[in-house]
């Protein structure tokens, strides 16, 4: 436990804790730019150099463990002209159009550059080199505006273990991004959009649907309706000032109605039907793997254990990294897709108009919803489902263009049918989330009995620890399922590639065996999306968690086959789950890709 | 890489690139398990295909268990490292502080016109590749050129086709005057 001072003021810390930790103790904020909480301690940007008594050089603070007796100086004129030195020189280079760049007022280097009082940059010459890339459908990079503060790269590789970016070229050349300066498109990025969402600047975003939403709300032959996603409810406050983990369910359904749209549904609604198409394919692949004879289906399904299929950046990095392991992947559509393909099908049929009428506009959690709804695979209702796919972010900025007062709105609710749904659609949200769902329906129709946990939630796969393992054995099972009885169902939810990759790994090399396996892309699930308000850290993680439970628990249903706008959807249209319309609308199939 | 396949690998024999991937790939299975296995593994893979073809960095990089983007990273961050053929014989000008102070830029001038090719570029009959580099550490008999694997000390921008003559019709392995063996 280490005393030290800062500037004079004596404090106490942890080992191991950093300087600028210790600082933050004693309310001294100190600038920084290439730090991650957590992620990234390398001290490249020297943006927090601090100043140590009896150092000759000036410390970055972030990588500067505090230590006994350390006379630490964060506001002298020494270091102020350094931070200052550092951000003009990163400003020389810069390409500042900050007007009409997406991060105006959201940008971390404009944030610092305010905050130190730069008002004048004294070096002039040449700028950093440019590569535009708007390959893929999710993501534009422009490395003009890359300070190569590596945070994505550190993200690419460590968190996501996807390794699409890494510093190509040395000195004032080096460009962050894919092998060689080859575009997105063309190697293993899965389009997650975690490099955007801890990018400080506009070096790398989202993929601009707005206008295209615009066009369509304004095109009076075309009947808009809207999506949004469970997670977007807990994080769409932030872009309005609102803390972490505000829920704004009621005041966003106001909101998308002024915008304009003709209807505002919910993905909820198609988490609920996912759960029972995947509820239902995993009782088929435990039958099949268990009982003598197969599952007693025409159909053949694929082997234990079962994916989870939600997330389309998981999907991409299945398909590159372990195409010979797809079929594990169940195969259900994810919300999303499922959602646009019911909404031209059936709901299409209801209101009395062709698919080619409807437009699906979806506000997604996620950057690689933009690259799933337009796979080649998801036209089952005749032409492209989903039509558009709006992050958070772009909601926020839609709302304010449009003029809406956000904090002065009502409460409204979504419009029916294909806005009912449960709490286990609200949980889709967050790690565990999927699982929870699908054990709270796949339990209660084996044995006829809830789920044999406090409230509902399964505790043992809540929480930001990056894998979490759970089991249960069934008894009593129903007649139906009697296949089940005493087997002990091993579950295990993972979230952030490099967790996913550990969990393959493990199952390949025999060390794990599971029936069910929930991955999702983003640390934290679909609530620290590539999509969601910047910049979200494990604090604003778990306030947001915390509120998609509370979500849940308000419900007065809870599980998904309870919902009854999903009861009547198969009454009057799917007929049965997994049956062939479902099979032709609801599920999917994978392509294998390269690794290289 | 010539039309037909062929590639010229750096130890004089003609290999195909088939022949030149299997010989990568028993590389690959020694370093497999060694940490730090990249550079060298680069660097021999250099040696037996004259330079740093794709298909070979693919395989590096699978061998290896690395990223591509990685794997590329290391080669662009390397100057001494080439992803385009490399003619016969690789001349490099040392442009540190002390041959540059002696006139190694005057030489690079004189081996560019002469050989009608900029920095890093080779000549159209595949003869030779030029290149800077910062130091080969004979720095008390600037201004230094390095042809192949040797270096030529006191190089006067006057004598530069004296030097480069040597390499024009032998293989460069006669000795050469004002010259030593690094």
């Amino acid at each position: 436990m280490p005393k030290l001072t800062i500037d004079n003021i004596p404090v106490e810390v942890a080992d191991g804790t950093t300087v600028l930790e210790a600082a933050a103790k004693v309310g001294i904020e100190i600038p920084t730019l290439c730090y991650m909480k957590g992620v990234q301690t390398i001290g490249a940007c020297r943006v927090c150099v601090v100043e140590v008594e009896g150092a000759r050089n000036l410390a970055a603070s972030c990588a500067l463990p505090a230590t006994e007796g350390m006379k630490v100086r964060t506001n002298t004129r020494r270091v102020r002209e350094a931070r200052r030195t550092v951000v003009e020189l990163l400003l020389s280079e810069h390409d500042g159009d900050c007007q009409t760049c997406a991060r105006n007022e959201d940008c971390e280097l404009q944030s610092v550059a305010r905050t130190l009082g730069v008002r004048d940059v004294r070096y002039t010459g040449a700028k950093a080199p440019r590569y535009r890339d708007s390959s893929t459908p999710a993501l534009t990079r422009d490395t003009a505006k890359c300070i190569t503060c590596r945070r994505c790269v550190t993200v690419c590789n460590q968190v996501q273990g996807v390794a699409a970016l890494w510093a190509q070229n040395r000195g004032f050349k080096t460009v962050i991004g894919p092998a060689f300066c080859q575009e997105l498109d063309d190697v293993v990025c899965v389009q997650c959009g975690q490099c955007g969402a801890v990018c400080p600047v506009g070096a790398i975003t989202e993929q601009d649907h707005i206008a295209r939403v615009w066009d369509a709300l304004d095109d009076p032959s075309k009947h808009v309706i809207v999506q949004t996603a469970p997670a977007i409810r807990a994080a769409l406050g932030e872009c309005f000032g609102y803390p972490p983990g505000t829920r704004v369910t009621g005041k966003m359904a106001a909101a998308l109605r002024r915008l304009g749209f003709a209807a505002v549904f919910d993905t909820n609604f198609a988490a609920d039907l996912t759960i029972i198409e995947e509820g239902t394919e995993l009782l088929m692949r435990l039958k099949q793997a268990l009982v003598p004879g197969g599952n007693g289906h025409k159909h053949q399904y694929g082997p234990l254990p079962m994916f989870t299929s939600c997330s389309p950046g998981w999907i991409k990095f299945m398909e590159h990294y372990y195409p010979d392991m797809t079929a594990n992947l169940s195969t259900c559509k994810s919300p999303q897709q499922m959602f646009g393909a019911i909404a031209k099908t059936y709901y299409a049929q209801k209101i009395g108009k062709r698919a080619e009428d409807i437009y699906v506009v979806s506000v997604m959690p996620c950057t690689a919803k933009k690259f799933e709804c337009q796979r080649p695979e998801m036209t089952d209702s005749g032409v492209q489902d989903v039509d558009a796919v709006l992050t958070t972010r772009e909601l926020g900025r839609m709302i304010k263009q449009a003029g809406i007062d956000f904090a002065k709105l009502p409460d409204e609710q979504m419009d029916a049918p294909l806005g009912i749904s449960t709490g286990a659609a609200d949980i889709f949200a967050n790690t565990g989330g999927v699982m929870e769902a699908a054990l709270r329906t796949a339990w209660e129709l084996i044995t006829g009995r809830p789920l044999p946990f406090e409230n509902l939630h399964v505790k043992p796969i809540e929480g930001l620890e990056g894998v979490k393992e759970a089991s249960a054995k069934v008894t009593d099972a129903l007649p139906a399922w009697k296949f089940l009885e005493g087997a002990e169902l091993k579950v295990a939810v993972a979230h952030g590639l490099g967790n996913a990759r550990k969990v393959i790994e493990r199952i390949r090399s025999g060390q794990a065996q599971y029936h069910f396996v929930e991955i999702m892309t983003c640390p934290g699930g679909c609530i620290g999306g590539g999509g969601q308000p910047r910049l979200t850290d494990d604090d604003v993680r778990r306030a947001r968690i915390a509120a998609i439970y509370e979500e849940d628990e308000h419900r007065e249903l809870r599980k998904s086959h309870e919902n009854p706008a999903i009861q009547q959807l198969y009454k009057e249209f799917l007929g049965e789950p997994l049956g062939e319309k479902s099979h032709h609308l609801l599920h999917t199939k994978y392509a294998a890709r390269t690794r290289v | 890489m010539s039309d037909d396949g062929i590639v010229k690998c750096a130890c004089g024999e003609e290999a195909s690139e088939e022949e030149l991937l299997a010989r990568l790939d028993t590389v690959l299975k020694d370093y497999r398990d060694k940490p730090g296995a990249l550079i060298p593994v680069l660097q021999i893979a250099q040696g037996l295909f004259g330079y740093l073809p794709e298909s070979a960095l693919k395989r590096i990089a699978l061998g290896l268990d690395k990223s591509y983007s990685e794997v590329a990273g290391v080669v662009s961050f390397y100057s001494f490292f080439s992803t385009v053929p490399r003619g016969k014989h690789l001349v490099r000008v040392c442009l540190g502080t002390a041959c540059y102070v002696r006139g190694g830029k005057r030489v690079l001038d004189a081996l560019k016109q002469k050989l009608k090719v900029d920095v890093g570029e080779t000549t159209p009959d595949r003869v030779f590749t030029l290149e800077v580099a910062r130091c080969f550490g004979a720095c008390g008999l600037a201004p230094a050129i390095m042809i192949d694997e040797e270096v030529h000390h006191r190089v006067k921008p006057s004598r530069i086709e004296l030097v480069l003559s040597k390499y024009r019709n032998g293989n460069g392995d006669a000795p050469v005057e004002r010259s030593a063996k690094r």
